[in-house]
C-alpha cells in the first residue's frame, strides 16, 4: 500500500524558507502571491494492505518521528 | 540501451570525445573492435582528465623531491613529513565544470573528492580551502554561481567536519562562462600508516565500500574534458549529488579498518569511478582485476555494465583486503551502515576483465589502459611580452582616500567575510586563525607545532606574462606562509586553462609551468600533488589562465605564528623589501583607472628567498607584532587590512611626491611588519647587513589611517567600505 | 573530579572537541559512547556534542534522537545527572522532548559560523555558577539550524521560570532565535542545551577562554 505524509509548519511559526519563496516570486514579478510555506511530503510504501490498519500506523509513524509537533502539522493520505 | 555488442561508428567514438587516431590506437592494441563498455572504458582512461595526455610532458619538468618529500605526484595525494613521525598529505582538484551546471552540487562533490582524496591514503582530513573564480559581478549567472558554490562548499565541509581555513575568491568577465571551483584538503596521519593504491598479491579479494552506484554522472569525467557550448544545460544529468552524512561515515570506517592492519591497497573512486580505480590499483601492483558487475551495490534498476563502469556516484571506496580479516572488516561497515560487498579479484594475468550477467563485457591489458594513453606534445607559442606601463605614465588619483576605499569596497578586494561565514572554520578546535589573513593556521592535536597553508594565484597577471605569473604565484604562496612565522615545505597546484588544443593556450600553460618551476626550485618549495583542469572554455572564450598553488607550511610551536592585525598602540611599522614602483596590471591601475595593461611586477627569487627568510627569522625570535605580505593594492591595500582587523589606524611617512606610486605598486617580496618601537632601529641594521632593504615608515595607532601630511582615512570607514560590497551584492 | 560521557552518532562532529576540551578542563578524558549502546557509564555529566547526526536528513536531530542511547540519556537525566547539549546536542535534547521548543533554520538562510556575545541570563544553574549574572561572554557558533522556537505559552514559562540560561547580546543574534536565546536549562536545571561552542573557546590558541565556565561550573 502507498501512502503520502504531508508535513508542514504550524501556523503561526516563522518560516523563513517560506519567506524567501515569497520574496524571489515577487522579484520574478508574480505579484500576486500573498503567502509561502515550505513543507515536506514523504512518501511511504507499506506491506500493510488493511488500509484503517495503514492510516493508524504511519499516525504512530509521524508522531514518533516525521514530524516534529512542537512546530509542524502533517496530514496522511493513503493511496491505495 | 545500447547493447554491449553495438558496432562502434564513427559517431559514438566521436561521443565518447576520442579522435580518430586514438580510436586507431586502441584497434591496434587490443586487435579487435572494442565493445561499448570497453570503448566507455577507454574514454574515461584516454581523457584528458584523467590521463593527463596534453600536460604530462610539461608536468615532469617541475621539481617532485625536497627533504621533507615522501611521496610526491602519482598517489592520490602528495605526502610530507612534519617531524615526529607526522606526516601531512595534501592536495587541491578542480570541479570546474560540474560546478558551474550545478553550482552546490558541484562544488559539494568537489570538496567530498579531495577529502576521500586524501583520508584513502589513511590520513584524518584536518584542515580545507578552496579557490574560487567566477564571472563578472553584473553578469546574469555570476550571483547563483556564487550563491550555490559557497553553500556547497559549506554544506558538504561543515557536515563533514573539517575545518575551511582559507582561499581566494576572484571575479572577471573571462569567467563568465566557466567557474572555477578547486578545492584543497590537508589530512594528518603517521608516517607508518599511509596506504596507497598498489595492490599486492593474487587472488585477493576486491571489496566495494560506501554508498551505492547510480546512473549519476556517467560520462563526468568526459564532460569535465569538453568545451562547452549552447547545449551546456542538457548535461545536468549526469551532475553527481554528494551526501557528506556518507562520507563522514566512510571516513570513520575507512580509518577504523586501516588501524585493524585488515588494508592492502585503496583507492577512491572519483573521477570515472570503478574503472579508473580498479585499473590504478591493477596496474600499479602489476596484477590483473577480474570484476563481477552482479555484486556491485546499486540503487536504481537495470543498470548497464557501461553505466556501472562509469558511473561517478559518490562516496565509495575499492579496497584489496587481507582474506583472513574479510568478516572483521565486514563488521566495521556494518556499524557505519555502509554498503560492503566483495565484487572481484586479484588475478596474474594483467588483464582488466569485466562480468555482467554472467558474460564477459570487457577484456582488456590492464597495463596498457594507463601506460598506452596517448601523450601529446602539442604545439604551443609563447605570448607576446605586454607593453610595460611606466609609473611616471599613471595618473595620480584625484583622491587618494576615495581611491583607496574605492579599492578596498571592490569586487576583488572586499571583505570575504560573507563567503567564510559560511563555512565551519572552527571544528575539531584546532583553528589559530580564522580566514581573511596571509595563510591558515592549525595546531597539530596534541602537539604544539602547527601547521599554516595558503592558496594563491594572480590570474591577471598569468593573462599578462604566464612565466611571470606562474613565478608570481608560487612566491606569494611562499610569502603568505612565511607571513604567519611559518617554514615554507612543500605546494601542490591545480593548473586551470583553456583548450590546449589552441597553441596559444597550450603556450600559456607551458611558460606558466616553466614559471612555477624555476620559482618551486629556487624556494625549495616542491611539488607534491597536483592537478590539471584544460577546456575551460566556452563558445571559444578561455578563462583567465589560472594555476592555482596552494602550499604548506610548519611552524615548530604554533604558539609563536602572527596574525596580521595591529596589535598595539606606538609600535613601528616597518616596510620589508622597500618602495616599490610597479603598476603594470596593479589593482589601482584596473580600479581607478580603467585599464588592465602591462606587465606584472616581475619575480626576483633570490630577493623573495632573503627577505622572507629575514622575515621568519624575526617572527621566530619573537620581534614581530603582526606581519602582512605586499600583493594585491599594495602597500596601501595592506597597511588598511591591517589597520582594520586590529581596529587601529596608523601614520605612515609618505616623502614621495607621486604616493600614488609608492602606496600602490604592487613590486613583489615585500612585508610590512609591526615591532615594539624601541627595536625597529636594530632590527633595520640587522636586515642590512642581510642585504634586506627595510625602512621604518611609520607609528601604529589613533583612529584613521594617515599617509604623511594628506589623506587621512578613518578605519571605521575602510570597514564600512571594505565589509559591504559582498552582502550588499548578494542580496542585490 | 567530574566524570563525564560524550555520545558519538553517525555524523557527530564536534565529539573530539567535546572530548578535548573535558581532558583538557576537568583532567580526565571522558568516557566515549556509541549511539548504539544502550547503557550509560556511571557519570556526572552525559554530552550530546555537535555535528550532523544523520546528516541533518529529516530534521536536526530528529533520528539522533530516536536512537538506542537515548533510553539511557533519559533515565540519566531523570535521575538529576547533568546533560549538556551544544549545537546539534541541542537540537538531539529538543527533539527527544528533554528540553522545550525547537531549532529552526536560521533565518538568514544561510549556515553561519561567526563569534557572538553571549549574556548570562542565569547564573544560578549548575553549568552557569562560573559566571556572574549579566556577564557578557564571548562565544563562537556554527549552524543551519539554531532558530530557537517555542509557542507562546512555553516561551512565558522558559522565562518565568528562569530557564533561559544564555542570550545572544548586543545585537548578535545570529539566527532569528526568539528572545535572543542561545541557550536553556530544562526545568529541573539539569539539562543544558545551548548553539554556540563554548568547547572551542577554552585556550590561548582559540584566542580565549570564555567558554571554560561551563565546564568549571560542573566541576566545581
Amino acid at each position: 500500500m502507498k501512502a503520502r505524509v504531508t508535513v508542514t509548519l504550524k501556523t503561526g511559526v516563522l518560516d523563513p524558507q517560506g519567506k524567501a519563496i515569497e520574496g524571489a516570486l515577487g522579484g520574478l514579478g508574480f505579484s500576486g502571491v500573498l503567502g509561502a510555506r515550505q513543507g515536506k511530503i514523504i512518501d511511504l510504501d507499506l506491506a500493510e494492505t488493511d488500509r484503517a490498519k495503514a492510516e493508524a500506523d504511519i499516525r504512530a509513524m509521524c508522531e514518533k518521528l516525521l514530524a516534529n509537533t512542537v512546530i509542524e502539522n502533517y496530514s496522511v493520505e493513503i493511496k491505495g | 540501451m545500447i547493447p554491449n555488442d553495438t558496432p562502434i561508428t564513427p559517431d559514438l567514438v566521436k561521443s565518447h570525445g576520442l579522435k580518430p587516431d586514438e580510436y586507431a590506437r586502441i584497434l591496434a592494441l587490443i586487435g579487435r573492435e572494442p565493445t561499448l563498455t570497453e570503448l566507455g572504458i577507454f574514454s574515461a582512461m584516454w581523457n584528458e582528465h584523467c590521463s593527463y595526455k596534453s600536460s604530462k610532458k610539461w608536468l615532469k619538468t617541475l621539481p617532485t623531491t625536497g627533504a621533507c618529500v615522501v611521496h610526491g605526484p602519482g598517489e592520490n595525494a602528495g605526502v610530507v613529513d612534519i617531524g615526529d613521525g607526522d606526516v601531512a598529505v595534501f592536495k587541491m582538484e578542480s570541479h570546474n565544470h560540474p560546478s558551474y551546471i550545478e553550482p552546490y552540487q558541484g562544488a559539494a562533490t568537489g570538496v567530498g573528492g579531495i577529502l576521500r582524496d586524501v583520508f584513502t591514503m589513511g590520513a584524518r582530513p584536518i584542515a580545507a580551502m578552496n579557490a574560487l573564480r567566477f564571472g563578472a559581478p553584473d553578469h546574469p549567472k555570476t550571483r547563483h554561481v556564487v550563491s550555490g558554490v559557497v553553500a556547497g562548499v559549506g554544506g558538504y565541509g561543515n557536515s563533514f567536519g573539517v575545518p575551511t581555513v582559507g582561499g581566494e575568491v576572484n571575479f572577471h568577465p573571462r569567467y563568465n562562462g566557466n567557474c572555477l571551483v578547486n578545492a584543497f584538503a590537508l589530512g594528518l596521519a603517521r608516517a607508518d600508516g599511509i596506504f596507497l593504491s598498489e595492490a599486492k598479491g593474487v587472488g585477493l579479494p576486491v571489496v566495494y565500500l560506501g554508498a551505492k552506484t547510480g546512473r549519476d554522472g556517467v560520462g563526468g569525467a568526459t564532460m569535465a574534458s569538453a568545451e562547452f557550448d549552447e547545449t551546456i544545460e542538457e548535461k545536468r544529468p549526469t551532475v553527481q549529488v554528494g551526501d557528506p552524512f556518507t562520507e563522514k561515515r566512510l571516513l570513520e570506517a575507512c580509518l577504523e579498518l586501516m588501524a585493524s592492519g585488515a588494508v592492502i591497497a585503496i583507492q577512491d573512486m572519483g573521477a570515472a569511478g570503478l574503472t579508473c580505480s580498479a585499473v590504478e590499483m591493477g596496474a600499479k601492483g602489476d596484477l590483473g582485476i577480474d570484476l563481477d558487475l552482479d555484486k556491485v551495490p546499486v540503487r536504481e534498476e537495470r543498470m548497464t555494465a557501461y553505466e556501472m563502469m562509469l558511473s561517478e556516484s559518490q562516496e565509495r571506496m575499492l579496497m584489496v583486503l587481507e582474506p583472513a580479516r574479510q568478516a572483521e572488516a565486514e563488521a566495521i561497515f556494518a556499524k557505519w551502515e555502509l554498503d560492503f560487498a566483495v565484487v572481484g579479484v586479484t588475478t596474474d594475468t594483467l588483464r582488466f576483465v569485466i562480468r555482467h550477467q554472467g558474460e564477459v563485457v570487457a577484456d582488456l591489458p590492464i597495463k596498457d589502459l594507463g601506460d598506452q594513453a596517448p601523450e601529446y606534445d602539442r604545439p604551443w607559442v609563447a605570448p607576446q611580452a605586454p607593453a610595460e606601463v611606466k609609473a611616471a605614465d599613471v595618473p595620480a588619483p584625484n583622491d587618494l582616500g576615495a581611491a583607496l576605499l574605492k579599492i578596498l569596497a571592490s569586487p576583488d578586494m572586499c571583505s570575504r567575510r560573507w563567503v567564510f561565514e559560511q563555512y565551519d572554520t572552527l571544528v575539531q578546535g584546532n583553528s589559530a586563525t580564522i580566514p581573511g589573513g596571509d595563510a591558515g593556521v592549525i595546531r597539530i592535536d596534541g602537539a604544539s607545532k602547527g601547521l599554516a597553508m595558503s592558496a594563491d594565484v594572480t590570474p591577471r597577471y598569468c593573462e599578462a606574462d604566464p612565466y611571470q605569473g606562474g613565478m608570481q604565484a608560487v612566491a606569494e604562496c611562499w610569502r603568505n606562509i612565511t607571513a604567519v612565522g611559518a617554514t615554507p615545505l612543500a605546494i601542490t597546484d591545480n593548473l586551470n586553462f583553456g583548450n590546449p588544443e589552441k597553441p596559444e593556450i597550450m603556450g600559456q600553460f607551458v611558460m606558466a609551468i616553466k614559471g612555477i618551476g624555476e620559482a618551486c626550485r629556487a624556494l625549495d618549495f616542491p611539488v607534491v600533488s597536483g592537478n590539471v583542469s584544460l577546456y575551460n572554455e566556452t563558445l571559444g572564450q578561455a578563462i583567465l589562465p589560472t594555476p592555482a598553488i596552494a602550499g604548506i607550511g610548519l611552524l615548530a610551536d604554533v604558539s609563536r605564528h602572527v596574525g596580521y592585525a595591529f596589535r598595539a598602540e606606538g609600535e613601528a611599522i616597518l616596510l620589508v623589501g622597500g618602495h616599490g614602483d610597479h603598476l603594470g596590471q596593479s589593482i589601482y591601475l584596473r580600479e581607478i583607472h580603467g585599464r588592465e595593461e602591462g606587465a606584472p611586477p616581475p619575480v626576483d627569487l633570490a630577493a623573495e628567498k632573503r627577505h622572507g627568510d629575514f622575515v621568519r627569522g624575526l617572527i621566530a625570535a619573537g620581534e614581530v607584532t603582526a606581519c602582512h605580505d605586499l600583493s594585491d593594492g599594495g602597500l596601501a591595500v595592506t597597511l588598511a587590512e591591517m589597520a582594520m582587523a586590529g581596529g587601529r589606524g596608523a601614520r605612515i611617512d609618505l616623502e614621495a611626491d607621486a604616493p600614488h606610486v609608492a602606496l600602490f605598486a604592487e613590486d613583489q617580496a615585500r612585508y610590512v611588519v609591526t615591532v615594539a618601537a624601541e627595536a625597529a632601529a636594530a632590527i633595520c641594521e640587522r636586515a642590512a647587513a642581510a642585504g634586506v632593504p627595510v625602512a621604518s615608515i611609520g607609528v601604529t595607532g589613533g583612529e584613521t589611517l594617515r599617509f604623511g601630511d594628506g589623506a587621512a582615512i578613518s578605519v571605521s570607514s575602510m570597514r564600512e567600505a571594505h565589509e559591504g560590497w559582498f552582502p550588499s551584492y548578494m542580496a542585490g | 573530579m567530574l566524570r563525564s560521557a560524550v555520545i558519538v552518532f553517525p555524523g557527530s562532529n564536534r565529539d573530539r572537541d567535546m572530548v578535548a576540551a573535558l581532558t583538557k578542563i576537568t583532567g580526565t578524558a571522558p568516557a566515549v559512547v556509541w549511539h548504539q549502546d544502550t547503557d550509560l557509564p556511571d557519570v556526572d555529566l552525559v554530552v550530546l556534542p555537535g555535528g550532523f547526526s544523520y546528516g541533518d536528513y529529516l530534521r536536526s536531530g530528529a533520528i539522533a534522537a530516536r536512537s538506542p542511547v537515548m533510553t539511557a540519556v533519559r533515565e540519566k537525566a531523570a535521575q538529576g545527572v547533568k546533560v549538556l547539549g551544544v549545537c546539534n546536542g541541542f537540537q538531539i535534547l529538543t527533539e527527544a522532548g528533554l528540553l522545550p521548543g525547537a531549532l529552526m533554520r536560521n533565518a538568514g538562510l544561510k549556515f553561519v559560523c561567526r563569534e557572538v556575545k553571549l549574556k548570562v541570563a542565569n547564573a544560578g544553574t549548575a553549568f552557569t555558577g562560573a559566571y556572574m549574572q549579566g556577564q557578557i561572554l564571548r562565544c563562537p557558533v556554527a549552524h543551519h539550524d539554531g532558530n530557537y522556537f517555542a509557542d507562546a505559552e512555553t516561551l512565558a514559562r522558559i522565562e518565568g521560570e528562569g530557564q533561559v540560561a544564555f542570550r545572544y547580546a548586543e545585537g548578535t543574534n545570529p539566527n532569528g532565535s526568539l528572545n535572543d536565546i542561545a541557550g536553556i536549562v530544562n526545568a529541573a536545571g539539569n539539562v543544558l542545551g545551548m548553539m554556540p561552542h563554548p568547547e572551542n573557546l577554552i585556550e590561548a590558541l582559540h584566542g580565549g577562554t570564555d567558554g571554560r565556565g561551563i565546564f568549571e561550573s560542573l566541576a566545581a
